[in-house]
């Protein structure tokens, strides 16, 4: 066996490890979503009233939600995680051992992607517990998994870049609201052609979270729509190769300065 | 024994960390403006809704349940900076000092209710730039930033008591989920009449869901359910000042 698919699982089960191990890392993402989600289907139960919504549970409309928020989530433990070995000296450490800087960074995305397919899965049994029923059926739910797969790579990628860039673990926090915007300002409670403010349409559109969300939505409520299937399997792999791009680059600049 | 000069002390310092840290100054700032232009913005045509009969639109509807919340959590953020200054070990050093022990709680308290003064200035402003309608008057809309200070007093001594007793940052989930959950289990979105069976059976005994609809009805000119919009969250207040003090002396117990 090559040394580089070990040295990639060794660092991917120790980023499992890790997180599972913190149950402060490990729940909120897992329950915050679903619980929020539970509060928003209650509180906006009676926009299921208005013409032109597309489904009579807004349960159902509400659960991809929570995948884009756990993925949200998978940024922030990604960065904090790879922020955390910088500040501790083990990726220092690591640099000096044979240990590829390909592997290091390989090794923590398979743990986020791994923890964001745990996720998807939770969510999915969450919903189905709820009484949500999956349009696109089973097959649907094996390709939902692959794009929960797709965006926690996306997001876990563009976590790892700002941690090797910043190197702290507060700088990723501090971030945290600013990615929340772009969660908000999009169509996670409304179809956007029925939001009613102008300007709130046009920033939901422009928003590339829209997107990822309404593609999710688009298998639970609405059955194989290729247009939000493309929109939203094309946006996550943008994200997901320019995140990795980015991140080998700061890792080349990182392994430099170590 | 006097508490004005150890509060006074304790809430200018309190203040001034608050002002001058931009980490924590600015997510003060920024979320409940976010929360009202995500809420107000993204959700308005739920006033179409059938049943839906708030006079005033949805941005003044959604206005009060921002004011509100950015009450309770200025209250709990404020209880992260007690929690920070006993990991610190500056709150020890400052009970060894304080004559009055009583000062150093009421001092977070002040400083509490200014650093929400200025969230709420900055909000009140922007929703009024917004359109949002204001029907009440003059004691109407004292009635309702009343309503948020008491709001602004449960959430500091709630989170206060958990800060003192367990003197950790790490108990921030702590002093704010509970405060997040009683926010949202209220009628956030739509008045209580259109919330769905199950998040309504729960609304109707949260004493915020009777403070929002008070402070609605301060806001529309057309007070309603006041007594137990106001007396639900004093009673909270008076309960949680017991809590905060316990904290205390649990604290100085703890030495």
């Amino acid at each position: 066996m090559s040394a580089l698919p070990t040295q990639i699982g060794a660092l991917a089960q120790r980023s499992i490890t890790r997180t599972a191990r913190q149950p402060a890392s490990a729940i909120p993402p897992l329950v915050f979503p679903v619980v929020l989600m539970l509060l928003n289907a209650g509180g906006l139960h009676a926009s299921t009233k208005l013409p032109g919504f597309p489904t009579d549970s807004f349960l159902a409309f509400a659960l991809a939600v929570p995948f884009i928020q756990g993925a949200l989530f998978s940024t922030m433990n990604a960065g904090t995680d790879l922020a955390r070995d910088i500040q501790t000296g083990f990726f220092s450490r690591l640099s000096l051992t044979p240990v590829r800087g390909s592997a290091l960074l390989a090794g923590q995305l398979a743990g986020i992607v791994t923890l964001g397919v745990l996720q998807a899965i939770f969510y999915i049994l969450a919903g189905l517990i709820l009484g949500v029923r999956f349009a696109s059926g089973p097959a649907g739910v094996a390709l939902l998994l692959v794009y929960a797969a797709l965006v926690a790579l996306g997001f876990g990628a563009l976590g790892s870049f700002l941690a090797l860039r910043t190197g702290s673990g507060e700088s990723i926090q501090g971030l945290f609201p600013a990615l929340f915007v772009f969660l908000f300002i999009s169509s996670m409670n409304t179809p956007r052609n029925l939001i009613a403010v102008d300007w709130f349409r046009f920033l939901a559109t422009a928003n590339p979270v829209s997107y990822l969300i309404e593609c999710v939505r688009s298998l639970i409520i609405t059955g194989w729509d290729a247009e939000a299937l493309a929109l939203g399997f094309g946006i996550a792999l943008v994200l997901a190769l320019i995140s990795l791009a980015a991140a080998v680059w700061a890792l080349g600049q990182r392994l430099e300065r170590t | 024994m006097n508490v004005w000069p150890v509060a006074s002390g304790v809430a200018w310092r309190t203040l001034k960390n608050v002002i001058t840290t931009p980490s924590i100054i600015i997510p003060s700032l920024a979320f409940p403006l976010f929360f009202f232009v995500a809420f107000a913005g993204g959700l308005s045509q739920l006033q179409h809704t059938p049943g839906f009969d708030y006079p005033n639109g949805y941005t003044a509807f959604q206005f009060v349940f921002v004011l509100l919340q950015s009450a309770a959590f200025g209250g709990v953020f404020t209880g992260f900076g007690v929690a920070r200054d006993f990991e610190g070990g500056f709150a020890r050093r400052l009970m060894l000092a304080a004559p009055n022990r009583l000062g150093i709680v009421v001092g977070y308290g002040f400083a509490a209710a200014l650093r929400w003064l200025i969230v709420a200035t900055l909000l009140t402003i922007i929703a009024l730039i917004a359109g949002m309608q204001v029907g009440g008057g003059p004691v109407d809309v004292v009635g309702l930033y009343s309503l948020a200070l008491i709001m602004n007093v449960c959430g500091f001594l709630w989170a206060a008591g958990i800060a003192m007793r367990l003197r950790t940052l790490q108990a921030g989930p702590l002093m704010q989920m509970p405060v997040f959950l009683l926010l949202f289990i209220a009628p956030v979105y739509v008045p209580l009449a259109l919330l769905g069976s199950t998040l309504h059976a729960f609304a109707r005994f949260n004493p915020v869901t009777y403070a929002l609809e008070a402070g609605r009805g301060f806001l529309a000119g057309d007070p309603t359910q006041v007594a137990l919009g106001f007396g639900l969250p004093l009673a909270a207040a008076l309960i949680f000042s017991v809590w905060a003090l316990r904290g205390l002396r649990s604290a100085e117990a703890a030495g």
